[in-house]
C-alpha cells in the first residue's frame, strides 16, 4: 500500500481541489487506484518529453487502428457517487470523467483549452467570462446539450440543498447568464484566474432529467447520463461498472468499444489478476515497478509507463515553535537531510527531488531556486550561528535546552515513515534528537494539526493543475482549519499570491509564482523531498498510449488496439 | 416453556438499548467526522461551508438528540442513509432488492459463512470424534497439527499463496471476486459452476482457519462422554462400538458445539475484511471497515444493531437448542 497516489484523477477537468493532502489514511483507501482523464486530443499534439516510458514489447502486428476490444482497469476501491458535485473521491470522478464533459478542459502542457465550449472571451478587466458553446452535442439520450444545462448545474452547485465540497468557486460568480442557446457568461466581483477552469465537468447536467428532484436521490447517481466518451451500462456493487463507448461522441467514437472499472480492494490480489489477465491496466507500487515487474512474461505482455505525479512530500515545521522560527535553523535541516537518498532509498529513485511546491517540468515551476546540497558542515556552522552548542552527550543545546523534537506523520503511509527514520538518522549526525510519532490519519489532523499541537510534521500535497496556492501559504490562512497550519507569514508572498490569482495573463502569474519559489526556498517553512512519479502498467496490446505532464489516459478515445491482437469480442 | 421464551426476549430489549447507546457514542468519540472527507485540508472549505455540511447530516444538534433523533427513527425499522456520498439508505447497501441475490452484500457474506460453517461442521466433527476415540494415537497428533497449523496460519497469506498456485501457476481456478467477465452469457448450470469455481479457494481458505476450534471442542467433550459410565453400561450390554460412539455418545457431546453453533449467529452476517479484500468478495465487512473509516455514522450504526439483534438470537436459540438436545435443562 506503499504507492505514491498515481497523478491526480482530478486533474483533467476538475481543478477544484487545488491542494489536496494526498494518500492519507481515508484516501489511502483509494490510493491505489488508477486515474483518468477526459482530456481529449488529437494524437500528434503531444510534443513533450517528459520522464521516460518504458517501452517493451512490441508484436510484429501493423499498427492500424480499430474498433473493438475491451480494457479492464483495477481499482482498489469503488465510486460512490456519478454525479460528480456530489463526489470528493477519485473512483467517482474518474468514472464520471468519462461519462461528463465540462466546458473547458486542460491541454497536455496545463494550458486551458475547450472542451463543451468551442472557445470564450474574457472581458479585459478579468470580470467577465463568456463561453461559447459547441453547437449540436448531444446527451446520450439523444436531447441536445445547451446552455441551459449548464446553468442549470451552476444553480445546483450553489444551492443549500446540495451537499458538495465544490461550491466555493462558483459562490465568486456575481452574475450568471444564459444570452442564447449557445452562450453563456459570467460576472465575478474580482478578477480571478483560478475561475476559468472551476467550469470543468462539476457544473454539465442534464437539466431535462434533473430539474425540481432532489438531486442525492437522482437515479442518475448510479446510472449517469452525459455526453462523454463512454456511457455506464452496468454497475455490480463492489465488483465492477461496465462502460460502453459512445458511438455518437462529438470528437469521434472511441476505438475501444467497453471500458471495465473492475474493484478488487488488495493490491496483492490485483497484481495477480493482471498475471492472469484479469486486469489489463493498473498503478504500481516502487517495488512493483522496479523488482515485480521485470520478468520476459511482464516485458512481452506489458509495457510501463511513469511521469511525475502532481503532488509532493514535505518536512513542515511549525513556525510558532521556538526551535523553528529562525530561519538559519530551518536552513541547517535542509543542509542535514539528503533528499537524493531519501528519493533512492523510499521510492528506489522513482520521483523527483522537490526544490518548491511545483512539479517539475510545468510551466509554474522556477528551476532555479537555492538548494542545499547535503553538507552537515555547513549545517553545523548555521546552527551554531543561531546560538547552538554541542552539549556532553551529543546533542545541540541552547540556554539548557537540548535541540530534541518530534516529526509526527500519518499510520499506513510506510514512505513517510520510512522518510521520517531517514530524517531521524541524519539529523542526529548533526547533534538533533529526533522522535517519530505515527498517528491515525483523523487523529492526527483533528488533534494535532488543528491544534497546532506539533513541533515538525511529514505530510504530503496533492496540488491543482492551477498554481494558485493561495491558501497553503497565505497569512491570514491560519485559523484553525485552515491550511497555513505552518503559521508561515511573509508580506511579499502575501502580494504575490494576490496577484497570481487576479490575472489570467499567464506571464504574469509565471513571474509572480517564480518570484513566490525564490523566497519559499530562502525561507524554508517547509523543506519540499521529493514529487514521486506515477507508475502505471497497462497491456502492450493497446497502442497509441502517449505520455504527458497530465498523465497517460487524456486520449483514451485514441487507444486502440490492432484487430489480430483483440482479446474480447462485444456484440454491438 | 413458552413464559421461559417470552421472558427471554423481553430480557433481550434492555440488552439491545444498551448496546446501541454504547456504540452510538463509542463511534461518535473517535476523532473526525463523516463530512471529513470532503472538508479536512481542502482549500476551497469556507467555515460557512463546512457548518452547511454539518447542519445537512445533523451533527450540529447535541449528541444526546442525534441518539434520541436515531432511536425514533429506529423504533419504525428506519436505519436512516449513508453519509457517504451516495446518500443510499442504509439497507438498500446491504440488501439491495432490485439487485440478483448475488449482488446483496448481505446475502454474500452469509452464503459464504454458512457454506464455510456447514463445511467446518462437516469436517470437524468427524475429525474430532475419532481424535477422541483414537486419543494419543499417531492419527490424533497428525490431526491435531493439522488443524492448529491452520488455526495459526494467516489466512492473507494462505490465500496469497492458493491464488498464485492456482490461479497464476496452474490456471484452475479464478483469483479473485464472484463472477467471470462472460458470466452472463452462461447457461444456469454455467453459473453455477462459475460461482462455484470462485467460492472454492475463499471456502477452503476460511474452513480451514476454522476446523481447529469445533474439532477441539468436540474432542474433548466426546472424551468427557466416553468416560461416563452409561458408555460403560453400552458396552458391556455388548454393542458395537459403533453403535456406542455414534449413538449414545455423540448426542450428549454435540451439547458445547450447539452452544459454539449459537454464538456464532452473530458472526454470520459479519465478514472478514481481509478475508473479504484478498478475494474481492464485496461482503459486509468491507463496507463495514469503510464505513468506520469515513466515520458513516449510520451505516455502522445499521450494521452494528442487526449483528447485535443477530447474537442476542443465537444466544436464545443455543438456550433453546440445549432444551431440546437435554431434557434435563428441559425440566428445570
Amino acid at each position: 500500500m506503499i504507492n505514491p497516489r498515481p497523478l491526480t484523477g482530478l486533474s483533467g477537468t476538475v481543478p477544484i481541489i487545488s491542494a489536496f493532502l494526498y494518500n492519507n489514511c481515508m484516501f489511502q483507501l483509494f490510493s491505489k487506484r488508477l486515474f483518468l482523464i477526459l482530456l481529449i486530443l488529437a494524437l500528434s499534439s503531444c510534443k513533450r518529453e517528459t520522464a521516460p516510458a518504458v517501452q517493451t514489447a512490441s508484436q510484429n502486428v501493423p499498427l492500424v487502428p480499430a474498433y473493438g476490444d475491451a480494457l479492464i482497469v483495477g481499482s482498489i476501491a469503488e465510486p460512490s457517487n456519478l454525479i460528480p458535485m456530489l463526489a470528493s473521491d477519485a473512483p467517482s470522478q474518474d468514472v464520471a470523467g468519462l461519462v461528463y464533459n465540462g466546458l473547458v478542459k486542460y491541454d497536455t502542457d496545463l494550458s486551458v483549452i475547450g472542451d463543451l465550449a468551442q472557445s470564450w472571451d474574457i472581458s479585459k478587466d478579468g470580470l467577465v467570462i463568456t463561453f461559447h458553446l459547441r453547437k449540436g452535442v448531444k446527451w446520450t439520450d439523444g436531447v441536445e446539450f445547451t446552455a441551459d444545462d449548464v446553468m442549470f448545474g451552476y444553480q445546483t452547485i450553489i444551492s443549500d440543498k446540495t451537499p458538495t465540497a465544490y461550491s466555493e468557486d462558483f459562490k465568486q460568480v456575481k452574475k450568471a447568464e444564459v444570452l442564447d442557446k449557445y452562450t453563456f457568461r459570467v460576472t465575478y466581483e474580482k478578477p480571478y484566474a483560478p475561475a476559468l477552469t472551476s467550469w470543468g465537468n462539476l457544473v454539465v447536467l442534464p437539466k431535462h432529467l434533473l430539474e425540481g428532484k432532489d438531486i442525492t436521490k437522482s437515479p442518475l447517481t448510479r446510472d449517469p447520463m452525459g455526453m462523454g466518451p463512454y456511457k455506464l451500462t452496468k454497475w455490480v456493487s463492489g465488483q465492477e461498472l461496465v462502460l460502453d463507448s459512445n458511438h455518437d461522441y462529438f470528437e469521434g467514437r472511441p476505438y475501444i468499444d467497453r471500458y471495465v472499472y473492475r474493484v478488487i480492494p488488495d493490491s496483492a490480489t490485483m497484481f495477480l489478476e493482471l498475471q492472469t489477465g484479469g486486469v489489463d491496466m493498473m498503478g504500481l507500487t516502487p517495488l512493483q515497478y522496479i523488482k515485480q515487474t521485470n520478468s520476459q512474461y511482464f516485458k512481452d505482455n506489458f509495457n510501463k509507463y511513469r511521469y511525475p505525479s502532481f503532488s509532493y512530500t514535505y518536512l513542515g515545521f511549525n513556525l510558532k515553535h521556538p526551535f523553528f522560527k529562525d530561519r538559519r535553523v530551518r536552513q541547517a535541516i535542509a543542509y542535514a537531510i539528503d533528499k537524493q537518498e531519501i528519493l533512492d532509498v523510499v521510492l528506489y529513485g522513482l520521483g523527483s527531488v522537490a526544490t518548491g511546491p511545483y512539479v517539475p517540468n510545468t510551466w509554474p515551476y522556477n528551476p532555479n531556486v537555492k538548494e542545499y546540497e547535503y553538507n552537515p558542515a555547513k549545517a553545523k556552522e548555521l546552527l551554531g550561528e543561531a546560538g547552538w552548542k554541542m552539549g556532553k552527550d551529543g546533542v545541540l543545546e541552547k540556554d539548557g535546552r537540548p535541540f530534541e523534537f518530534t516529526i509526527l506523520t500519518n499510520l499506513g503511509n510506510s514512505l513517510r515513515m520510512n522518510t521520517a527514520t531517514i530524517i531521524q538518522w541524519r539529523l542526529a549526525k548533526v547533534g538533533i534528537k529526533v522522535h517519530i510519532r505515527v498517528l491515525e490519519f483523523s487523529t492526527f489532523i483533528n488533534e494535532f494539526i488543528d491544534k497546532r499541537r506539533f513541533e515538525a510534521v511529514i505530510l504530503g500535497w496533492q496540488i491543482g493543475l492551477d498554481p494558485d496556492q493561495y491558501d497553503i501559504w497565505y497569512s491570514g490562512k491560519t485559523k484553525e482549519k485552515e491550511l497555513n497550519f505552518v503559521s508561515y507569514s511573509n508580506p511579499e508572498v502575501d502580494a504575490l499570491l494576490e496577484k497570481g490569482r487576479r490575472t489570467f495573463d499567464i506571464n504574469e502569474r509565471k513571474k509572480a509564482y517564480f518570484r513566490m519559489q525564490e523566497i519559499l526556498a530562502e525561507d524554508l517553512p517547509y523543506i519540499f523531498l521529493y514529487v514521486p512519479d506515477s507508475l502505471t502498467i497497462v497491456s502492450s496490446r493497446f497502442k497509441g498510449i502517449k505520455v504527458s505532464p497530465i498523465g497517460i489516459t487524456y486520449n483514451l478515445p485514441k487507444w486502440y488496439v490492432p484487430k489480430p491482437l483483440q482479446r474480447y469480442h462485444i456484440e454491438p | 416453556m413458552l413464559t421461559y421464551l417470552i421472558k427471554r426476549i423481553f430480557e433481550m430489549v434492555p440488552t439491545l438499548f444498551g448496546i446501541t447507546l454504547i456504540s452510538f457514542f463509542i463511534i461518535h468519540l473517535a476523532p473526525g467526522k463523516p463530512t471529513d472527507i470532503f472538508s479536512e485540508l481542502n482549500p476551497k472549505i469556507t467555515p460557512e461551508a463546512r457548518e452547511r455540511l454539518n447542519k445537512y447530516y445533523g451533527l450540529d444538534k447535541p449528541i444526546l438528540v442525534q441518539y434520541g433523533i436515531w432511536l425514533k427513527k429506529i423504533s419504525t425499522l428506519d436505519f436512516g442513509n449513508s453519509f457517504s456520498s451516495d446518500h443510499r439508505p442504509v439497507i438498500e447497501k446491504i440488501w439491495d432488492r432490485k439487485q440478483p441475490l448475488l449482488q446483496r452484500r448481505l446475502f454474500v457474506t452469509f452464503m459464504i459463512n454458512l457454506l464455510a460453517m456447514i463445511i467446518i461442521l462437516l469436517v470437524a466433527i468427524p475429525i474430532g470424534i475419532s481424535s477422541a476415540t483414537h486419543r494419543n494415537t499417531f492419527y490424533d497428533k497428525i490431526t491435531t497439527t493439522v488443524v492448529f497449523i491452520g488455526f495459526a496460519i494467516p489466512s492473507f497469506w494462505l490465500a496469497l499463496l492458493l491464488m498464485i498456485l492456482f490461479g497464476v501457476h496452474l490456471h484452475w481456478l479464478p483469483i479473485a471476486g464472484l463472477k467471470s467477465m462472460n458470466f452472463d452469457s452462461l447457461p444456469l448450470s454455467g453459473k453455477i459452476w462459475d460461482v462455484g469455481r470462485h467460492l472454492m479457494l475463499p471456502l477452503f481458505v476460511s474452513a480451514f482457519g476454522g476446523l481447529a476450534a469445533d474439532s477441539r471442542f468436540m474432542r474433548s467433550s466426546m472424551l468427557e462422554v466416553i468416560r461416563q459410565d452409561y458408555i460403560n453400561v453400552a458396552r458391556a450390554k455388548g454393542l458395537p462400538e459403533r453403535t456406542v460412539i455414534y449413538r449414545h455418545a455423540f448426542r450428549n457431546a454435540l451439547l458445547p458445539i450447539i452452544t459454539l453453533l449459537g454464538l456464532s449467529v452473530g458472526g454470520l452476517i459479519g465478514g472478514s475484511v481481509i478475508f473479504e479484500n484478498i478475494f474481492g468478495i464485496p461482503g459486509m465487512g468491507q463496507l463495514f471497515y469503510m464505513s468506520v473509516m469515513t466515520r458513516d455514522y449510520p451505516m455502522v450504526m445499521c450494521i452494528l444493531t442487526i449483528g447485535a439483534v443477530l447474537t442476542l438470537l443465537g444466544n436464545l436459540l443455543a438456550d433453546i437448542g440445549y432444551m431440546l438436545a437435554d431434557p434435563r435443562i428441559r425440566a428445570r
